[in-house]
């Protein structure tokens, strides 16, 4: 036999036989998967965020459809997702919870806040929060490092004067940002509230005039504006978010300037 | 004695990614976290030492008899590694569940790479017999493991890092992969 015709029975030959293998593994061996999996997968947004407490949608479609978990723990998908789900599968969809956003509770930028020193280590909130408590003049304001920008899943977040700032429109209120800040000053709150008190810092007036120009100083005059929704927490005011706020003149009002619209 | 220098000589002395340039496709592209270097080192050191295996067999049973080994050895392996690991996956799947969770998703990524390629090339060419192919080609893919295991944790670190704009990404990575190459120059002599 001449070489051409060795070479290409032995070529066929390997690709005959591992077609076959393949093809009888195929058949004989393929795990049979619940139907029902692909198509809550399909309901679930695929943004892998975690939110929901496992690990990716697949591990969460997982769970529904083999140990009934609750549907309505993916904040991305919604409560239209979370029913349809809960029909496919014959569950109880639940409570519906309120969409909620996060929000980063400082307006402290650049041209506002003191900076006690010069930090030139790794870019990251907490290694900044590590050496001698941060390089901010304020204790408890954002740092300006990214760290939470960079955890987003949908980048909702965006440094904004050397300040961390949700678009409040494309987060999915999966809490990867408020897990990862160092300092905890970003919460999850009502999508629907507009009014927020954008300060941490609970010294006296002061102490927080001295390291921002944009504090709240604890002067109370929007606990008295609005009794019901804003709460004096020792120096810092604090919104009620499951009461309505509905005094926009706050906005203006607030001598600390930190009472602002998000 | 001489199974341990051949080891040593394919872990570090002629590293199949920082010494012979092979394997730097995913050397470069899953190294940025270590959960998937360690997921991808494993699958690479499972495919390999197989591969190596089963390429010997095919060279000794079937090209070395037809005559066939001078040409047409590139094709009928990358054919059958392709085959073998797409079996292995399917098997694994029926029957390791845990382990196709930890490698499913890297094995396909390997199935016709130049590492996977090269040790079985470089087993034939040495005239290796089966013990010692097997024995290189697990030695090659640990060899692999472990400067994509460093490799990525240098790059974990200089993620965090501030370098000049212009280092920024691929060009600060692709200067640690040579200073660890230069590195690794350091083991020649240790073996001939």
């Amino acid at each position: 036999m001449d070489s051409i015709t060795t070479s290409t029975l032995c070529i066929g030959g390997i690709g005959l036989v591992s077609a076959a293998a393949l093809a009888i593994a195929d058949k004989f061996l393929t795990v049979p998967e619940d139907p029902r999996l692909a198509k809550v997968l399909e309901l679930l947004p695929g943004a892998n965020c975690g939110g929901c407490g496992f690990a990716g949608c697949a591990d969460y479609a997982k769970a529904m459809v083999l140990k009934g978990v609750e549907t309505n723990l993916c904040a991305p998908a919604g409560s239209a997702s979370a029913k349809a789900i809960a029909v496919l599968l014959g569950l109880d969809a639940g409570r519906n919870p309120e969409r909620r956003v996060a929000l980063v509770l400082c307006c402290g930028d650049f041209t506002e806040a003191v900076r006690r020193s010069k930090y030139n280590g790794i870019a990251e909130c907490a290694a900044a929060q590590a050496v001698a408590g941060g390089d901010k003049g304020c204790t408890y304001g954002c740092l300006g490092y990214a760290s939470c920008v960079r955890v987003c899943p949908v980048q909702a977040i965006r440094l904004e004067k050397g300040i961390a700032q949700v678009n409040k429109h494309r987060c999915i209120s999966c809490g990867k940002c408020v897990a990862t800040c160092p300092r905890k000053l970003i919460k999850l709150v009502p999508y629907k509230a507009e009014i927020h008190v954008l300060c941490s810092n609970p010294e006296k007036g002061p102490v927080v005039k001295k390291v921002c120009g944009t504090g709240c100083i604890g002067c109370k005059m929007c606990a008295k504006l609005a009794p019901e929704a804003i709460t004096m927490d020792g120096f810092l005011a604090k919104v009620d978010y499951t009461k309505e706020l509905k005094n926009p003149e706050l906005i203006v009002k607030c001598p600390g300037k930190c009472i602002r619209s998000a | 004695m001489e199974y341990f220098i051949l080891l040593v000589s394919a872990i570090l002395v002629n590293n199949f990614v920082l010494s012979r340039f092979l394997g730097i496709c995913p050397f470069l592209g899953v190294s940025k976290s270590i959960s998937t270097a360690m997921g991808m080192s494993g699958a690479v050191i499972f495919v390999i030492t197989i591969a190596s295996a089963v390429t010997w067999a095919l060279q000794k049973f079937l090209l070395e008899p037809w005559h066939l080994e001078k040409f047409l050895q590139t094709l009928a392996f990358i054919l059958v590694i392709a085959a073998l690991v797409q079996l292995i996956d399917i098997v694994m799947k029926r029957f390791a569940p845990p382990l196709h969770a930890a490698l499913g998703i890297y094995l396909p990524l390997i199935t016709t790479n130049c590492a996977v390629l090269g040790v079985a090339v470089i087993n034939m060419k040495d005239g290796n017999g089966f013990l010692k192919s097997v024995l290189f080609g697990f030695a090659a893919a640990v060899g692999f493991a472990f400067a994509l295991l460093i490799f990525t944790g240098l790059r974990e670190k200089i993620d965090r890092a501030d370098p000049p704009r212009c280092f920024k990404g691929v060009a600060i990575s692709l200067v640690t992969a040579g200073l660890l190459s230069l590195a690794f120059m350091g083991f020649s002599g240790l073996v001939k």
